[in-house]
């Protein structure tokens, strides 16, 4: 009897990701709704950063403005000591980092973000339009990864391709963020 | 737009990822309940406010979220550098007129 409440319980909380599956298509940009994805915050000093990219499987990028991928993972540099990771396979990133000894803060954000995929050859236009940080591919080359803003509002920037960007915002955001692209998107494409 | 450098993402970053934090190199004493009233008033509200050059703490807050130290002078606008937090106040400005 309990045991069946449970399982009720358990399928009525049902999660249902913000503006999910949504998309705006203009010409030459397409604006979609990603699906969920694990997300950590991960602050860490330089001593750290070894022990934490061998639990991960990948090298955290030390450098400003960049990101390392591998297998479904991303992380992205954030700040000297701070990094977001996303692993879009949907592995524990949290329980990779409970193996290391290392001093490290390891945040689960997962659902506090949601992600805008920005693509087509107007990706970068359509995002400059509340964006003020240069997006040529030499300034923005693909990999480069920044926290900038977007209108009013603060965003993950991520280009995953000469012609695509991976945006996140605060889930809260995410009504602002969709409608400001899309306006964004129209505006590119005319 | 101003372009403000950021040393810690040691490039030109556009002057709304920025959010400007007070004057810089003001030292907390490490004995606070020894002060003065009259201390204690010159390093919680007195601020020196130059018509030139100000050395301001300013904030990479929609970037890599640093603080770090500016050098501005106040009729231009114009930021003559910038260095990071904990860096001593620079004895030379590049640039400088004299």
């Amino acid at each position: 009897m309990a045991k069946a409440a449970v399982k009720a319980n358990a399928s009525s909380a049902e999660r249902r990701p913000a503006r999910a599956g949504r998309s705006v298509s203009a010409r030459n940009v397409k604006v979609e709704v990603l699906p969920p994805a694990e997300r950590m915050s991960l602050r860490a000093p330089e001593a750290s950063v070894a022990a934490l990219s061998k639990a991960l499987g990948l090298t955290l990028s030390k450098s400003p403005k960049t990101s390392a991928s591998k297998a479904g993972r991303t992380a992205l540099w954030l700040g000297p000591d701070e990094w977001f990771l996303i692993d879009e396979a949907g592995k524990d990133l949290l329980a990779d980092c409970a193996k290391v000894s290392a001093l490290h803060s390891a945040v689960g954000i997962s659902h506090r973000n949601v992600a805008f995929a920005v693509t087509g050859p107007a990706a970068a236009a359509a995002i400059n339009a509340g964006c003020p940080q240069d997006l040529s591919l030499e300034a923005f080359p693909v990999g480069a990864a920044s926290r900038t803003i977007l209108g009013k509002c603060e965003i993950l920037l991520l280009r995953t391709a000469d012609d695509a960007f991976r945006v996140e915002c605060w889930r809260s955001f995410s009504d602002y963020v969709f409608t400001f692209l899309s306006e964004a998107a129209s505006d590119a494409a005319a | 737009m101003l372009l403000i450098r950021c040393p810690y993402c040691e490039e030109e970053r556009p002057e709304l990822e920025f959010r400007n934090a007070g004057e810089a190199h003001i030292a907390r004493s490490a004995n606070m309940a020894g002060e003065s009233d009259d201390d204690f008033e010159k390093f919680f509200f007195i601020r020196s406010n130059p018509k030139g050059i100000i050395y301001e703490r300013w904030r990479h807050i929609h970037g890599c979220a640093r603080f770090f130290n500016a050098v501005r002078d106040t009729v231009t606008d114009k930021f003559v550098m910038t260095y990071k937090a904990g860096e001593p106040k620079p004895s030379k400005l590049p640039g400088a007129v004299k």
